[in-house]
């Protein structure tokens, strides 16, 4: 069919930002590589939660697993890494980025883009919903023999953060985290640091400013982002190394302002097919994309003129399209709030109300799934909250499923099925809300046996 | 000038079988074609159209002649037709076969082979001429194909009369294996023309029915519009407003066939499919088998190939078991070893059988489940419906999570994509047809729709 070969010659189409970004992350795993040499300390910490202003306020550098993981699964790198971490006795079923980290560091430590990633001086475990980070640093705890900080962040079982708890983030940050990272910088937590501190929560607002309003520029017809496989990368700095630098603020700048042209200009986004300025279907969409397969997924999308509105995905490392932004007048309280509002750590009414006001507020035709096969933290529930959020909307959900980093648990038949049958039937139902009838013909059972 | 039928035609091309269904412009049905996929999707499609249109010439033929020639004689016709057709790929068969043995087996073993093959394919024949001469067989009681027809009986007799002749039963069993495939990729002649004057000498060309087939021939069956769907669907070179999803395909078919359906379940080759509809056939949700084709069709074709037996006889075996063995695998990889290892321990094959169809029901029942449960009334789709153990598990299971159901089955569920899909070509004409006023002189629709 003439889609099945539709952008798989041609180079990817990049926007100006993805190539920024990309220097971005080279420059910081080069400094990384560089660390053993420079003394700047190394921290290892996890999206959701991440400490980065503090981290970096200390002079440390942070390095994130899932980050390492999922780049070296867009990079074809993962299938190996994996293997390699089974051959050690990690179970087919044990979380796929936790393979390919630990599969990693056994084949030489060498990250994503080719430098090899230092050992840590620290490591950060900030405690968000996902019960398997902490698996995952006490095997690397076993393999560095360094120094771990656990800052237990209470689950939103509730909806909300009590005061109590976010005392508690507080206490554990003043306690506990800053006490390990003045030993292992041998800096001391005084007011020029916290100035630092400050003044990085200051940038950190800033970058989300810039990011919030490229995200919510989806609301437009036609959207010039798609939010889901764009906006994978343009949480990329944010949820990485670079909340609270220069460079970050000067990143959702240049991105902004790119959006904004676009938005201007009535054109949608970039993919890896071509801009897509016609779109047939605007998709809401929850749980993390396949990244052993991504440029495949997205032209799943993308040659049905799909285009994602909104995803939850990109709300795991910080959600700020509802009102939240570090302030540098509270330090510590403000890294509380931002560590119990991650996505990973919300209950389910909580994420099931995001994607009813997702789907509202940008005119979704509707929304999907990705069910990711080894993140029990992410699908447990998921299908009783496609349910919920059907019977809310009144528009049905899709349903696909598929892996974080391990390409065997990729079927493209099986997902390119349920997809276009989803989107034939947002077609069917649109036809016949119209009137068209849809349904082709009564009853056919008169017939004509031979 | 000769009659032309305007006709809207829904191919489904199956991971198994591939279906055609052809619809007049009314949209009822007027032929249908079923063919194995054989890996070749392009040949599948052409045949199972082919058949389709065989299928819609006879049709004709019973509007034409049956109130003067009657309805039994054009059920003979039918018989003989379809007896024309086998001998043919028999004939083509014994000749690969033929060649076969001179150009790979061993000098010695070359005269046994082909005696034994000779007498195979002769007591083939016998038996396709008894079949034809019995009056209670009907065209349509038995599989639709050649590979499994003749495949069966040429396995029966080589086990009889192989080693008395000289030649293995492993001998034989190869060179079938190796020529089958091939007579299932050549495109034979298996066409109405090609049959019919062979068919007709068989019954003894009564007069109302010759003239008849003159008329049945000449109408152009005209096809206006095909929608393609299933796994295959992207082998066909149609634009892509013309490929439907199977899902969407089964919800309208199964619709149409039952108007009163809400929950659709299909078990075919490769996947299942729960699938709940409105009151349009219009897909509301759906659950399908991730990429494990666990539970599948193709899982009781691995089971049969196993058993050395068809796949339509799993199910009747399966229904003489008195005690079922309790199952939890249905992978399709390991379907072999669950099977020796039950058999090593002693167990009996038809309560063996009947564990896998209830597993494979099981696995059907979460899919339901998730999808949305099981509303009234329910149908049953894909080749799987045709299996009497599969239908009996669904039926209890179903009872006993949902109370009663209006379990329908339709004979002709295989068809049941392809008519969806039909219906969908049907639809797109007459959507076409409103929105373009007809030119004088010309149908409404014709200038634009494609083949």
């Amino acid at each position: 069919m003439s889609q099945a070969s539709k952008g798989e010659k041609h180079e990817a189409a990049k926007d100006r930002s993805m190539v920024l970004q990309k220097q971005m992350i080279a420059e910081h795993y080069e400094r990384l590589e560089r660390a053993p040499e420079t003394g700047e300390p190394v921290v290892y910490t996890f999206v959701p939660g991440n400490l980065t202003e503090l981290i970096r306020a200390f002079g440390a550098l942070p390095v994130l697993p899932e980050i390492n993981a999922l780049q070296s699964g867009m990079r074809g790198r993962s299938r190996d890494f994996i293997s390699e971490a089974e051959r050690l006795g990690h179970s087919e079923d044990v979380c796929t980025y936790v393979k390919c980290d630990i599969g990693m560091l056994k084949s030489g430590n060498i990250g994503p883009t080719g430098t090899r990633l230092p050992k840590p001086d620290l490591l950060l475990l900030s405690y968000t919903g996902c019960y398997t980070f902490m698996k995952w640093f006490e095997l690397l705890r076993e393999e560095y023999d360094c120094p771990t900080v656990f800052l237990q962040v209470p689950y939103q079982g509730d909806g909300k953060l009590s005061a109590e708890h976010r005392d508690y983030i507080a206490q554990q940050l003043r306690g506990q985290v800053i006490p390990a990272l003045e030993k292992v910088t041998g800096k001391k937590y005084d007011d020029t640091i916290e100035a630092e501190l400050k003044r990085r929560l200051a940038l950190a607002a800033k970058a989300e400013d810039d990011l919030v309003a490229v995200l919510q520029s989806a609301k437009k017809k036609p959207s010039p982002i798609d939010a889901y496989f764009g906006g994978v990368y343009y949480i990329g700095p944010i949820f990485s190394a670079f909340r609270g630098t220069e460079e970050g603020v000067a990143y959702y700048e240049a991105l902004r302002q790119e959006v904004e042209a676009r938005a201007a200009a009535g054109k949608g986004p970039i993919t890896p097919d071509g801009p897509l300025d016609k779109q047939d279907y605007r998709l809401v969409v929850e749980g993390p994309p396949n990244w052993t397969h991504f440029r495949q997924f997205w032209s799943m999308f993308s040659d049905w003129n799909a285009v994602v509105v909104a995803s939850t995905y990109t709300k795991v490392g910080g959600v700020y399209d509802f009102g939240f932004r570090h302030d540098p007048d509270d330090p510590l309280g403000t890294m509380a709030d931002y560590c119990g509002g991650c996505y990973t750590n919300l209950n389910m009414p909580s994420r099931i109300d995001m994607l009813v006001d997702y789907i509202e507020q940008y005119s979704a035709d509707g929304f999907l799934i990705n069910s990711v096969k080894s993140c029990n933290s992410f699908s447990a529930g998921q299908l009783l909250m496609l349910r919920e959020v059907e019977k809310r909307t009144g528009i049905p959900g899709a349903f696909i499923e598929s892996d974080l980093v391990d390409p065997r648990y990729f079927s493209a038949a099986n997902i390119k099925n349920r997809l276009e049958s989803y989107l034939q039937m947002v077609d069917a139902r649109r036809a016949e809300r119209a009137g068209g009838g849809g349904g082709g013909g009564g009853s056919q059972g008169a017939e004509a046996r031979p | 000038m000769s009659e032309s039928v305007r006709c809207s035609v829904g191919i489904d091309l199956g991971s198994t079988t591939t279906k055609a269904v052809i619809l007049d412009s009314e949209g009822h049905i007027i032929g249908r074609g079923i063919t194995n996929s054989r890996s070749n999707y392009d040949l599948a499609a052409a045949v199972a159209r082919e058949e389709a249109r065989i299928s819609a010439r006879f049709g004709l033929l019973r509007k034409e002649v049956e109130r003067s020639a009657g309805r039994d004689v054009l059920d003979q016709l039918l018989k003989a037709f379809r007896l024309s057709q086998t001998l043919a790929q028999l004939a083509r068969l014994h000749a690969l076969i033929d060649d076969e043995i001179d150009r790979a087996v061993a000098s010695a073993l070359r005269r046994p082979a082909h005696d034994a093959v000779t007498l195979i394919v002769s007591r083939i024949e016998d038996e396709e001429q008894a079949w034809f001469d019995a009056p209670d067989e009907r065209a349509g009681d038995r599989s639709d194909f050649f590979r499994d027809a003749a495949g069966s009986a040429y396995m029966r007799f080589a086990e009889e009369i192989g080693d008395p002749i000289g030649a293995s039963f492993d001998l034989l069993a190869g060179l079938y294996d190796k020529c089958i495939i091939r007579v299932e990729n050549e495109p034979l002649e298996l066409g109405f023309r090609d049959h019919i004057g062979s068919a007709l000498e068989r019954i003894g060309s009564p007069a109302a029915v010759r003239d008849g087939i003159e008329r049945a021939v000449s109408v152009t069956i005209d096809e206006v519009c095909t929608v393609g769907t299933g796994y295959g669907r992207a082998r066909l070179p149609f634009p892509k407003e013309q490929i439907r999803s199977e899902i969407l395909c089964h919800g309208l078919g199964a619709h149409a066939m039952f108007p009163a359906t809400r929950t659709v379940l299909d078990i075919g080759g490769q996947d299942t499919k729960a699938i709940q509809v409105d009151a349009q056939g219009i897909v509301t949700s759906f659950q399908m088998n991730d990429r494990c084709a666990a539970g599948c069709g193709r899982y009781l074709g691995y089971i049969a190939d196993e058993m050395n037996i068809g796949v339509h006889e799993l199910g009747p075996l399966a229904e003489k078991s008195s005690r079922r063995i309790k199952i939890n695998s249905t992978c399709t990889v390991f379907a072999g070893a669950e099977l020796r290892e039950r058999l090593s321990l002693g167990e009996r094959r038809e309560d063996i059988l009947a564990g896998l169809h209830r597993a494979i029901i099981l696995r059907a029942m979460s899919l339901l489940a998730r999808s949305g449960g099981v509303e009234e009334q329910f149908t049953f789709t894909g080749g799987v419906a045709r299996n009497p153990a599969a239908v009996r598990a669904l039926r209890q299971l179903v009872r006993e999570n949902y109370g009663e159901r209006t379990l329908n089955i339709s004979p002709d569920s295989i068809y049941t994509g392809a008519l969806g899909a039909a219906l969908f070509a049907h639809r797109d004409v007459t959507a076409r047809a409103a929105a373009a006023p007809a030119e004088p002189g010309q149908q409404a629709g014709e200038a634009e729709v494609q083949r």
